[in-house]
């Protein structure tokens, strides 16, 4: 079972949980280049091995949160916090 | 039946050093009954060892059907023979040896029907072209619509997909119950089924079978296949790609053709391009075999959930992607509580089935469901991605289609609307409405 560390319910399963994936930064509608929004709609990093991204505890606390997950292993962490050897 | 399979296993060493390297022969029913004679003890090795070279013209990093077709087709269409097809594990052993091996062109756009109808002819002689059985069955393909939304997209693929030539059309209950006799469709459950997209000339074909008909053609034509060959590099100098750096040394190439499915952003990284791809798992279950009794695959897209019966009378059961982005291919409990609470909805007398295994496949999922294939601004890297849950019956076409713009340096009319920059236009293929069961 894959659990995720909610900073405001503790550990739950992730079924409880929406994915919304890395966090982009909406450019300024008007100033932004057409490459920046190709960037913002659809680029991701796709990154295998720890990556930051945003969580939605749809099922519990209907709270947005960030958290640090290792996309290999699904070992997941409060943002900021750092496992051992990891990156 | 014994099939070689190139892999250095103790067995039958003698044999297998003496025929490594001498060309693969024609399967008939005249060898099966030689080799059914001397008890299979000197079938020849399906393909061929060989030390890695300096140089090649091109190299094509992913030996699942989408890599290995591409050097098949570059061999046998285009006399480019020079060419490497390198796998970090064995050959099948991602997506091409994980998917439900289901075929079938009922899509939604015209670019995606008459590319996935294109694959549906390649795979309709693929057995004789590559003188391998790959046991396809054409048995029909119906997609159930439980909801007036659904029923209404039926009937706006049929029609697109009659336009362009491909026998498709909605159905109601009556019909369907005709065609599956084990399927709930009475109208007092939880998803009543309203009527279906039924599309006769989809079926399941035998997925390992391809990627060894595919890799014994290549090597019989020439190319170099490299199992256990991790590519740990792509050198690119002034925009061209001038070379590949492997756990096995560095190859110095021209050409780099991208066919590496889940993993595709990792190597397009190497080359310095980016991709609007993200990786997740797709999981996927068989059940202990039963006598033959579902004739036609069955999907719903409401209960995110496949099924077809194999040859051997398994059921195979095919899910949507797991809902968040992974690297990981275990499967999970949910998983298989899911599944199982969708498949009785839809056939209750399947409840005392047992399931034999789960597995999981990644998928490069698009924001359009459609895949990205040709040429990107590193001059010589090309990629054949984005195959999110649909790659597997695309396999014969993308091998034609990226050998010929690989060989001619043009992209193919077949192929022109799934470039890399179509997201720069905005110009994107919406097929999520056919290619996905989970939306």
């Amino acid at each position: 079972m894959i659990q995720l560390p909610c900073p405001w319910c503790g550990p739950r399963n992730v079924t409880e949980f929406s994915h919304e994936g890395e966090p982009a930064t909406r450019p300024d509608p008007g100033t932004a280049t057409p490459e920046q929004w190709r960037g913002y709609l659809y680029f991701r990093r796709n990154a295998r091995g720890w990556t930051e991204e945003t969580w939605y505890h749809s099922a519990g606390c209907r709270r947005f949160f960030r958290l640090r997950r290792d996309t290999v292993s699904n070992t997941a962490l409060p943002a900021g916090e750092r496992a051992e050897g990891s990156a | 039946m014994v099939i070689g399979n190139g892999s250095t296993n103790g067995q039958s060493r003698k044999n297998g050093n003496r025929r490594r390297n001498g060309k693969p022969s024609k399967y008939s029913a005249f060898s099966l009954l030689r080799h059914g004679l001397s008890q299979g003890a000197d079938w020849p090795r399906a393909w061929r060892e060989h030390p890695i070279r300096a140089s090649y013209d091109v190299v094509i990093i992913g030996g699942g059907v989408h890599g290995l077709a591409t050097a098949y087709y570059l061999a046998k269409n285009h006399g480019i023979t020079n060419v490497a097809v390198l796998d970090k594990g064995y050959l099948g052993g991602g997506g091409s040896g994980r998917n439900t091996a289901i075929l079938r062109s009922n899509y939604l756009t015209p670019e995606g029907v008459r590319f996935y109808d294109r694959s549906m002819q390649l795979y309709e002689h693929l057995a004789a072209d590559l003188n391998f059985n790959v046991m396809f069955s054409r048995r029909g393909h119906l997609t159930l619509a439980h909801n007036d939304s659904s029923l209404r997209t039926m009937r706006w693929r049929a029609e697109v997909n009659k336009q362009q030539g491909v026998d498709s059309d909605v159905i109601d209950p009556n019909e369907i119950a005709k065609l599956v006799p084990y399927l709930e469709t009475s109208p007092n459950t939880r998803y009543p089924i309203l009527g279906a997209l039924y599309h006769p000339p989809g079926g399941i074909i035998r997925h390992d079978a391809v990627v060894w008909g595919y890799a014994r053609g290549a090597d019989a034509n020439g190319v170099h296949l490299h199992q256990n060959t991790e590519v740990t590099g792509i050198d690119v100098a002034d925009g061209r790609v001038t070379g590949v750096r492997t756990r096995r040394g560095r190859i110095a190439t021209g050409a780099v053709v991208n066919c590496t499915a889940g993993w595709s952003t990792i190597i397009s990284d190497m080359a310095g391009v980016s991709m609007p791809v993200t990786t997740s798992p797709l999981q996927a279950a068989v059940t202990e075999p039963v006598r033959p009794f579902l004739d036609t695959v069955v999907v719903s897209g409401t209960l995110h959930v496949y099924v077809s019966q194999t040859d051997r009378g398994e059921l195979v059961f095919g899910a949507s992607v797991d809902p968040f982005t992974s690297y990981s291919m275990r499967g999970s409990l949910e998983f298989v509580e899911g599944l199982a609470g969708h498949v009785l909805e839809l056939m209750p007398a399947l409840s005392k089935m047992r399931l034999l295994r789960q597995w999981a496949g990644l998928c490069d999922m698009t924001p359009d469901y459609s895949p990205i294939m040709g040429p990107t601004e590193v001059d010589g890297f090309y990629v054949d991605v984005g195959w999110g849950t649909y790659g597997f019956k695309a396999g014969p076409v993308s091998g034609e289609a990226m050998a010929e713009c690989v060989a001619t340096k043009r992209t193919p009319e077949i192929i022109a609307a799934f470039p890399l920059s179509r997201f720069d236009a905005g110009e994107l293929v919406g097929e999520k409405g056919a290619a996905a069961v989970g939306h």
